[in-house]
């Protein structure tokens, strides 16, 4: 009420109107003003390059020459390519899968507890997810080595024989992805649980009123009520998953026999390594369509979110 | 009527004791699996504390590789006194600190301008913010790559090899979140605040610094954390652009530098990790209600 007395006098005024009119102009511009260096930095260091990427990848190995699709072409007849969008897109879909479902597991039973302890697993179980990844890789690389491996000797009380956790193209995969789902699931467990607490109990008690057994109140309570929040989590994860460096980097550089690059680290090392910068660029510029995929779901679901609030 | 009631309330008994009984099960159970989670999630952080407080020849004996016999301190010290090891820890905070203080200053600003000040295609760039946040390192260091040189040719500045060079391209990774996480705290102050201090007269910049920093403390502290993370742990940029061990920062100075050819001194490598783990989770045990709301709002809100 006060609010609306205060400024009808200084409306129904002709002259304060146009200054209200200059103080909007202005602030319009102070606004622009204040996220410039946002705009700026985002600009010159992230979209620029972005589009200097698809350039780059159009030139030939000493950038002197146009080429046109000549790097996608000669990427397109190596086995090695195929062989890196097949372990990049193995390797993102299965670290996703098993993420969600970890996550998922975890936390239910962090759900299921009393609450005053739920604090303290929480705490703990995020620990994988704090700790730079590249130093944890180091310590799954000393968990996986080859002569001293201390999982094998765990292993061995189970009457398991040596496992080549790192030294064989199989294993080697099951290994990038066990650290990936390691480093991952905590993060989804987080959101899961945020997601859990927000059903509300009634229907809980509904569905078990109705005679819901355990397996349907999770089928058509839980699932139906986190299904946003499961996508958007597991898109999010698509995407720094399917652009992941450190781990495979630390703990296999690709190998053996390539049989682990995916596209960040294959661009590494034809780019950069290889010294083959336009080449580089044409690898890394495939993960574009997955992300632009992903990216279209995700916002797609903000705007649709942003519209209902 | 009666006898109804009597069936009901005899049926319902033994029904509400069952269920009791399935509640203690279910907590038994989660229990237990969560016991086996926490040791699947714990494994590696403590086995890397365990080979730390060994000696090499410990390390390569023969024996159960999860026991200590001879705890020493040895590797700590010999990396403590190391030069090297501290001038990439001194590169690592310079650089991290550097960066939360440019990253909040710019997407602070920026996110309040995209909240509260709507201006011609705020709504888009709020959507561009989101959108570079999707765009991947591993896409960008290639033309980034490029780019230096360039700046080399033309501006005579070399930005390859020097640790601070981090201090510019961090951001990138780190801002859009940041603002991201800002927007949805700022948008989330009722109206009635900011204009009630405008009436008084208040300017913009006071509108930020008296209002809205104060309020969104949380989300700040949040995105700071997170900064801090991102910038301490990052891998890629490094690796790519810094090659002289005096140049270099944390996790690329372990990496590149103690393991040599085939030789691994697990012993240091190990203890070398988790000194570098140690700043992000001893801010993590201390402030975890904060890295956890910042974590689930980055996605939730918006």
């Amino acid at each position: 009420m006060a609010d609306i007395a205060a400024r009808n006098p200084a409306v129904s005024t002709g002259d304060s109107r146009s200054s209200l009119h200059k103080l909007m102009q202005r602030k319009s511009t102070i606004a622009f003003l204040m996220a410039l260096p946002l705009i700026l930095l985002l600009a010159t260091l992230v979209a620029y390059p972005a589009g200097y990427a698809v350039y780059l990848a159009t030139l030939n190995k000493g950038m002197t020459r146009f080429v046109g699709f000549g790097n996608f072409e000669f990427l397109f007849g190596r086995d090695t390519f195929w062989l890196v969008v097949y372990q990049s897109c193995l390797f993102a879909i299965t670290a996703v899968i098993f993420k969600a479902i970890i996550g998922f597991v975890v936390a239910h039973f962090v759900h299921n507890i009393p609450s005053k302890g739920q604090r303290k697993w929480r705490g703990m179980l995020l620990v994988p997810w704090v700790i730079p990844p590249a130093m944890s890789t180091l310590a799954w690389l000393w968990l996986f080595d080859p002569s001293y491996s201390a999982l094998n000797w765990v292993l061995a009380h189970f009457g398991i024989g040596n496992v080549p956790w790192t030294g064989e193209a199989g294993w080697a995969r099951f290994s990038v992805i066990l650290v990936n789902v390691w480093i991952g699931s905590p993060f989804f467990m987080i959101m899961y649980l945020a997601a859990l607490k927000s059903v509300p109990e009634q229907l809980y008690e509904a569905a078990s009123i109705d005679g819901a057994t355990w397996w349907q109140r999770i089928w058509y309570v839980t699932l139906p009520m986190m299904r946003n929040i499961i996508a958007i989590t597991a898109l999010f994860s698509l995407i720094v998953t399917f652009a992941n460096f450190d781990i495979v980097r630390v703990l296999t550089a690709g190998g053996p026999l390539n049989s682990t690059h995916i596209f960040g680290t294959w661009a590494f090392r034809v780019g950069i390594e290889g010294g083959d910068i336009p080449l580089g660029a044409a690898v890394s510029l495939f993960m574009v369509p997955i992300l632009a995929v992903a990216a279209t779901f995700i916002l797609r679901d903000i705007t649709k979110r942003g519209s209902e609030v | 009527m009666a006898n109804t009631a009597v069936a009901t309330e005899a049926s319902s008994r033994p029904k509400y004791g069952s269920m009791s009984r399935d509640r203690t099960w279910a907590l038994r159970w989660s229990y237990f699996f969560l016991v086996l989670f926490a040791i699947f999630f714990l494994m590696p952080p403590i086995y890397m504390l365990i080979t730390s407080l060994k000696t090499s020849a410990e390390i390569s004996a023969a024996k159960n590789p999860w026991w200590i016999s001879n705890p020493t301190l040895q590797n700590y010290i010999d990396l403590l006194t190391q030069n090297q090891f501290l001038i990439f820890f001194r590169n690592s905070a310079i650089v991290s600190i550097f960066v939360v203080i440019v990253t909040m200053l710019i997407s602070v600003i920026a996110a309040f301008a995209l909240a509260r000040m709507k201006f011609w295609g705020s709504a888009t760039l709020a959507t561009g913010v989101f959108l570079t946040y999707l765009i991947p390192e591993t896409l960008l260091f290639i033309p980034l790559f490029k780019m230096f040189a360039w700046v080399n040719e033309v501006f005579d500045v070399q930005l390859m090899n020097h640790w601070w060079t981090m201090i510019i391209l961090y951001p990138t990774l780190t801002v859009p979140f940041a603002t991201w996480i800002m927007i949805g705290y700022f948008a989330s102050i009722p109206k009635e605040l900011d204009e009630a201090a405008l009436i008084d007269g208040a300017t913009w910049m006071q509108t930020l610094t008296k209002i809205f920093i104060p309020v969104a403390l949380p989300g700040i502290i949040a995105a700071t954390i997170f900064t801090f993370t991102v910038a301490w742990a990052q891998f890629l940029y490094p690796l790519a652009f810094t090659t002289s061990t005096s140049e270099l920062v944390l996790p690329v100075g372990i990496i590149t530098t103690l393991i040599k050819g085939d030789v691994f001194n697990w012993g240091q490598i190990m203890t070398g990790a988790l000194l570098g783990a140690a700043p992000p989770l001893i801010i993590y045990a201390f402030l975890m209600d904060y890295y956890i709301a910042g974590l689930t709002a980055g996605a939730t809100k918006g």
